[in-house]
């Protein structure tokens, strides 16, 4: 008890600079042009999942909101962050009706994935890693979570080739500063303390943009980002 | 007429001498030690086969004169003859195997790729290297792995147990015929293997190249599956896996019994293949009777609720 008094003391000293001076970088993903139509999916050849789907279906490679704005785009810091350690909890990966939920996860490098399967048919699970090592697992319905990490900093198209519709994407990062944007497109990077940071936000059609940020204090720094639609 | 005819013989003749000509010079001797290099200096690494010890050093220059024309100098898959290879050469810079003893993800052993040599690669352009000695098939093995880090930072997975093959009998084979249609096999396969399933169409591997589910039907007495031919060898291709291919790892949803029951099934598949498994089935009358599951191997479920309740 009385050691721990001061460990705590000097603790709160050393993070209260952090914690007071804490910035935020936020701010939207629009895209300009025309995206590609996104493709209709069937999923006539499996029954179980086509009649959990009462709206058509389509592949999710490109997906909008209003005002044009851009979804599934991973902000991070990519640099000026220190390569804070995994996480302790899991991020978990959902195949439900045939699909990924979500289409796209972050994730720290050795943080542990959890690949759940909440269909009534086996799917396999296939991260095409290219600098990690790559593995195709098969989960029937009703398995376990299957669990792994990535050691390496990568972004991994994942596959299931029982439904070749599917298809999403882990990005597996060195950092725990990450947003994905969702409807809307907006993004926020919290706890920042103060420096010079490197923003970069990836989608996985149309590639990677980065723009250097510096954080003086305990604000919020708006950056936007816009890419350019690919027409085909 | 017939002046003409030897002369035609004649021309052709001397063409082929001419080609011979240009070609000979080059291949009777080691390959010239031109064009790109992989990090010199070599990588000392190594490879351990029973008691024989390869060393990368030693395989260079068979690489160079006989695996590099596809697999490429710098064991990137892309030799000169690539492009007109399908499937394509293995890359061997991803360090990704597809016949392995070892699970999904992990590296294969010296001795998986030693036997790959050595056994060649059905239904692809890798053939039978058995004029090798032990020692070069060795030393091929130390040297490809100079091509991935890979190789230098982490161990060859450890090999999957393999537990005795229990008899054939009608109901086993019948409840590999269950796990078949349970497991989806067929998706990729066919409902009778022949490779035909709704998926088949659609399949690629990791490098984005059509790739076809195996057709076990097609095959006769000499049949060959690529990772060998053998009831283990069988049993070891679903729990490792065919990495870099979409065929996965059934090793965490297959109880090593059940997998045997699978590997009987498989093949009553091979139906012009002589095998003790079709004279199984021949003698229960040609028909996989529906698979009944055993109370037995079924979880037992507990008979009143404090029987789960243990903490």
């Amino acid at each position: 008890m009385r050691t721990s008094n001061p460990c705590i003391a000097v603790a709160i000293v050393i993070l209260y600079p952090a914690l007071m001076f804490a910035g935020t970088i936020s701010g939207k993903v629009i895209f300009t042009g025309t995206p590609v139509k996104q493709k209709p999916i069937s999923m006539a050849k499996e029954p179980s999942c086509e009649k959990q789907h009462s709206t058509p279906i389509t592949t999710e490679t490109v997906v909008t909101g209003a005002n044009n704005t851009l979804e599934n785009v991973v902000v991070y810091i990519s640099a000026g962050a220190d390569d804070a350690s995994a996480p302790a909890q899991a991020v978990t990966f959902t195949q439900k009706g045939c699909q990924y939920i979500p289409h796209v996860i972050a994730l720290h490098t050795g943080q542990e994935l959890h690949v759940v399967n909440g269909d009534q048919t086996s799917h396999n699970i296939h991260p095409m890693a290219k600098t990690n090592p790559e593995w195709n697992k098969s989960q029937p319905p009703g398995s376990p979570p299957i669990v792994q990490k990535f050691d390496n900093p990568e972004f991994i198209s994942v596959k299931c080739q029982i439904h070749p519709w599917m298809h999403g994407w882990f990005a597996v990062l060195k950092t725990n500063h990450y947003s994905i944007t969702g409807d809307g497109g907006a993004f926020t990077l919290p706890n920042l303390p103060p420096g010079k940071y490197t923003v970069t936000a990836w989608h996985e059609d149309y590639g990677t943009q980065t723009q250097d940020v510096t954080v003086t204090g305990n604000e919020t720094k708006s950056v936007d980002f816009s890419f350019k639609a690919k027409a085909y | 007429m017939k002046n003409l005819k030897q002369w035609k013989f004649r021309i052709a003749f001397g063409c082929l001498a001419l080609g011979a000509l240009c070609i000979l010079p080059v291949s009777a001797q080691d390959a010239p030690d031109v064009g790109p290099h992989p990090a010199q200096p070599l990588k000392p690494m190594e490879s351990h086969i029973g008691t024989v010890t390869g060393h990368a050093k030693g395989g260079k220059m068979d690489y160079r004169r006989y695996c590099a024309g596809c697999h490429g100098d710098l064991g990137d898959g892309n030799g000169e003859n690539t492009p007109w290879l399908d499937p394509r050469p293995r890359d061997f810079t991803i360090a990704t195997f597809k016949c392995r003893s070892t699970p999904t993800g992990t590296l294969p052993t010296d001795q998986d790729l030693f036997n790959t040599i050595g056994r060649g690669v059905t239904n692809s352009n890798m053939p039978v290297w058995n004029s090798f000695s032990d020692q070069q098939r060795a030393d091929l093995v130390a040297y490809i792995k100079i091509f991935s880090p890979r190789w230098e930072k982490e161990k060859a997975g450890e090999p999957i147990k393999i537990p005795a093959e229990p008899p054939v009998t009608i109901e086993s084979i019948a409840h590999g015929k269950a796990l078949f249609t349970k497991l989806e096999c067929w998706k990729c396969h066919g409902p009778e293997g022949k490779g035909d399933g709704p998926s088949a169409a659609t399949l690629t591997d990791s490098k984005d190249q059509p790739i076809r589910p195996y057709d076990f039907s097609s095959g006769r007495d000499d049949s060959r599956f690529k990772c060998g031919s053998t009831n283990q060898d069988i049993y070891k291709i679903f729990m490792t896996g065919v990495d870099g291919t979409p065929m996965p790892s059934f090793a965490d949803t297959i109880q090593p019994n059940d997998a045997w029951d699978l590997v009987h099934f498989l093949r009553t598949l091979q139906v012009h293949r002589h095998s003790k498994e079709n004279d199984v089935l021949k003698a229960a009358g040609g028909k996989i009777p529906p698979y009944v599951e055993k109370p037995s191997e079924a979880p037992s479920q507990p008979s009143n609720g404090a029987a789960g309740g243990g903490k």
